[in-house]
């Protein structure tokens, strides 16, 4: 492999020249990590969470290091800066940052470096930002703490790096808190921060995950200006196309070891590994549409063969006749799901409103899925409660099945409650912590049918097995439930009721990209087998361009452009959404893994 | 395509997070081999001192064999010794007595106390929550105000209202500290309401009442079996001031916050009649914290 001869030349130059300048041209690596294995210490025993991990960092070049949760890259990543915390235990045969064996440094030592000639930027700004501090005075603390310069100096020097940054008006924002800041700013702040000193090196701990899609493109390019000007950067992400944007090179690592590295091009288009392959493919977009993303076998359970397919048919015809019935009363081929004109206005500060949703309409058809996507702020989950009628609208109507629905006063709403369901995004605080899965889902059958509890727990049971659970999860409290698993739990509630409808608000935003795949694919079995429709609320475009028929962009409260998921996203004809769709990184062109076995 | 789906690896998914709560899942199996659990000794300390308690409240004449109040004047003043354990105070009572004696009163207020400040808590902190807005805000406001108070300045307020005697002490240490809890109840109840399972149950078509019966309040409840085992101790400390302020249960009783008042007058001859119930004091309100503490930790566990 190539990577290897050269590694062992830089090695070899290394050795020769041995000296700490800090040259552009300087071929020795930043970093030079060679079978690297960190393990956590526990009361029952030494736990490994990153096995013989090697790769080197020049100057200028940016390696990213790809995983789901749990897969190590965080670990790795902060061994590079002796952040790993005092229970664990870090070994490598070789660990050199610019020449420099770190393998023994101890805290102070590391204080020297870190912060100075390693910038560290960390996911989310809010929480690694001083709330009670401006971030001014965050950024010229960390200039202080490496002797630069006085105080006057540092002030001006904080201006200038928060105007690098593109923060506007960078004297008004270095004396304000974290907390005044939108997210994007805060994150722009922490780069600042972290590039204050000039480092040779930035480490960007999941740098744009918490961020809408235009902000994390202007903080990637932020990156990219840092690597041109011969930074180097490692990047730790979960999401390829963020990798693909920035990376030269990848290292994918699952359950603490790596299992394919190489160039950035090379692994997403003819990745080599099957773990990576599985990766690439749950990525949802435009080349996934109507196409599975899972590539092994759905798990056991929905693939469950003929008890399951025995089990469901009941349900699916009581669903079915239901549906039917209401379309029946509602008369001719009303929609499912209907709003006209919607408006939500909130209090905001001392005199004031803010318009939530201004003028919102759309028509869900049956078995057809509508997406809503938005940046934070838009209007979307506001939209979804104005749906699920959990709130009033200020004006506007919304019809179900053609009949009125958020103009009925709640108690004659209830009954018809059952028709439209929700799955929320968070998957933990949507659950009492104090019922397990049963009773979460026997508290969500339909009222006056499962008259005895063995009816209740056959159709449970189906019911936990139809989202493709084992039965063992009925007996489960959530915390004792993986993400996935919960959201399971939570489409398995929202079915319960037999709905017509179900609003799925940021249903898989809170997932694993492999994980966030194995929840759509059920979301499209289901809708297939059930007739269901969707409204699906995502700020994730290439998760709203994979599911939806339609597609509504908001901003502001408003709906920007409204047609089917091709027009929006091939031929967006608002500034806003062109802008949008331009600001989605993608994965490399033609990205989709080529025929396996293939040799390169 | 069809090479890869030989192995089908949904592993993913089943071992959740990896190594962050999948290793916690594991602890359990690890426990089997350890079958028995370590209780710390700060627990069995105060399972002891609870007894004590108990049997002092049960059947004091167990405990000790003086008269609380026998009067000896030739025994007055005595240190602690052989046979009188705690000391005699200026009319020759036996202090050890007097104490095992006093249990009942001074129980009586804390148990007394706490139930009125829960009870008082409830309802403000309910009404803050859930009532219609103009309500919950005049609540809130209230309890703002009272709030500002310092608990025992609300307490002196009330029994120069209503005159000292056992059950202004136990009324007016109650009232005290009740809006410290209100707001904590109001919250919790907040907390409960503005959930994910809350909305969830909503949208799934369940009665107001049913979700407050089923979700609100046994949610806004769980942490407050483990405040009234807190607050039974606090209260014996409030009320003891009130008493030691004189304010409190008048002197043949000998209540520990009564005995401490009375000693305070011999405090450079006689440090034991201040000193030894000061530490019961002390000794009960740290079993009942200690107990809290560890039955709320019991309830958490018994959640997962």
């Amino acid at each position: 492999m190539s990577t290897t001869q050269q590694t062992s030349t830089r090695a070899g130059r290394a050795a020769l020249t041995g000296a700490e300048t800090a040259a552009e041209t300087d071929p020795t690596p930043r970093f030079g990590v060679r079978d690297l294995n960190v393990a956590f210490e526990h009361r029952s025993g030494r736990r490994p969470v990153v096995h013989d991990v090697s790769f080197d960092l020049a100057a200028g070049e940016c390696l990213a290091i790809v995983g789901e949760s749990g897969s190590g890259k965080s670990v790795t990543a902060r061994t590079l800066v002796g952040l790993t915390g005092g229970a664990s235990v870090v070994e490598a045969s070789r660990l050199e940052f610019d020449g420099r064996d770190v393998r023994g440094l101890r805290g102070r030592d590391w204080r020297g470096i870190r912060g100075g000639r390693i910038g560290f930027v960390l996911q989310d700004a809010l929480v690694s930002l001083d709330p009670l501090r401006p971030v001014g005075d965050e950024i010229a603390e960390s200039l202080r703490l490496h002797g630069w310069g006085d105080a006057a100096r540092r002030r001006e020097r904080v201006v200038e790096l928060l105007a690098a940054v593109g923060v506007p008006e960078p004297e008004l924002r270095a004396r304000q808190r974290p907390d005044e800041l939108s997210g994007g700013l805060r994150q722009r702040a922490l780069i600042a921060s972290a590039i204050a000193n000039d480092p040779e090196v930035v480490i960007a701990d999941e740098p744009t995950t918490a961020l809408d899609v235009t902000v994390q493109a202007q903080v990637l390019d932020l990156l990219e200006a840092q690597k041109r000007r011969g930074v180097a950067i490692v990047l730790i992400s979960h999401d390829l196309s963020v990798v693909a944007r920035l990376a030269d090179r990848v290292l994918v690592m699952s359950g603490g070891h790596v299992v394919e590295q190489g160039t950035t091009h090379d692994v997403l288009t003819d990745p080599r590994h099957e773990y990576t392959r599985r990766l690439i493919a749950a990525v949802p977009g435009e080349h996934t549409r109507g196409a599975r993303l899972t590539v092994a076998a759905p798990p056991a359970g929905v693939s469950g063969g003929a008890s399951r397919e025995g089990a469901s048919t009941d349900s699916e015809a009581g669903l079915v006749r239901r549906t039917q019935e209401a379309r029946a009363d509602s008369g001719d081929d009303a929609p499912v799901l209907e709003a006209r004109g919607l408006v939500k206005t909130f209090a905001s500060g001392r005199h004031g409103v803010r318009r939530a949703v201004d003028d919102v309409s759309f028509r869900l058809e049956r078995g057809r899925t509508l997406g809503i996507v938005g940046e934070s702020g838009s209007g979307k989950s506001t939209t979804a409660r104005l749906a699920l009628a959990l709130t009033r609208p200020d004006a506007g109507e919304v019809t179900l099945l053609g009949q009125p629905w958020s103009a009925l006063t709640e108690r004659r709403r209830r009954d018809r409650r059952s028709l439209v369901t929700v799955v929320q995004q968070d998957p933990l605080s949507s659950f009492d912590p104090r019922w397990n899965t049963e009773r979460v889902l026997v508290d969500a059958l339909p009222a006056g049918r499962f008259t005895t509890a063995a009816a209740r727990a056959e159709r449970v049971r189906e019911l936990v097995t139809r989202v493709g659970l084992p039965e063992e999860a009925l007996a489960r409290f959530p915390l004792q439930l993986s993400g996935g698993q919960r959201q399971r739990v939570s489409i398995a509630r929202a079915l319960a009721p037999e709905p017509a409808v179900i609003v799925l608000d940021e249903a898989v935003s809170a997932l694993d990209v492999s994980v966030q795949a194995q929840v759509l694919d059920l979301l499209a079995d289901l809708q297939r087998q059930l007739g269901l429709s969707y409204l699906f609320i995502s700020h994730d475009l290439g998760v709203i361009y994979h599911v939806s028929d339609d597609v509504l962009v908001m901003r502001d409260g408003r709906v920007v452009e409204r047609g089917t998921a091709e027009d929006v996203f091939e031929r967006p004809r608002e500034a806003y959404t062109r802008e949008l769709v331009g600001a989605l990184p993608r994965l490399a062109d033609g990205a989709l893994p080529r025929s396996p076995g293939r040799p390169r | 395509m069809s090479t890869l789906t030989t192995t089908p690896d949904t592993s993913n998914e089943g071992t959740g997070t990896g190594p962050g709560p999948g290793g916690r899942a594991s602890d359990p199996a690890a426990g089997r081999t350890v079958p028995r659990r370590e209780i710390p000794w700060s627990l069995v300390a105060a399972l002891v001192a609870l007894a004590w308690f108990v049997v002092a409240l049960v059947a004091p004449a167990a405990l000790s064999p003086h008269d609380p109040l026998a009067l000896d004047l030739g025994a007055a003043l005595q240190p602690p010794g052989w046979l009188h354990w705690a000391g005699t105070d200026e009319a020759g009572r036996d202090l050890y007595g007097r104490i095992v004696w006093g249990t009942r009163d001074s129980l009586a207020i804390g148990a007394g106390a706490t139930t009125v400040s829960i009870g008082i808590a409830v309802v403000l902190g309910a009404l803050a929550a859930l009532a219609p807005t103009p309500v919950a805000a005049a609540v809130d406001a209230l309890l703002e105000i009272l709030f500002a108070f310092p608990t025992l300045l609300l307490a002196l307020l009330l029994v120069a209202l209503l005159g000292p005697s056992a059950a202004t002490a136990m009324i007016a240490v109650g009232v005290g500290t009740a809006p410290g809890y209100a707001r904590m109840i109001r919250a919790q109840i907040l907390g409960a309401k503005r959930s994910g399972y809350v909305e969830a149950a909503v949208a799934l078509g369940h009665k107001r009442r049913r979700v407050l019966v089923r979700h609100i309040v046994p949610n806004a409840v769980r942490p407050l079996v483990a405040v009234v085992a807190l607050s039974i101790g606090q209260s014996i400390v409030w009320a003891s001031s009130l008493s030691f302020l004189g304010l409190g249960i008048a002197p043949p009783s000998s209540e520990w916050g009564a005995l401490l008042d009375a000693g305070r007058t011999y405090v450079t001859q006689a440090w034991w009649l201040t000193v030894i119930p000061g530490l019961v004091i002390v000794a009960l309100a740290l079993t009942t914290t200690t107990l809290g503490k560890h039955l709320q930790r019991a309830l958490e566990r018994g959640e997962r």
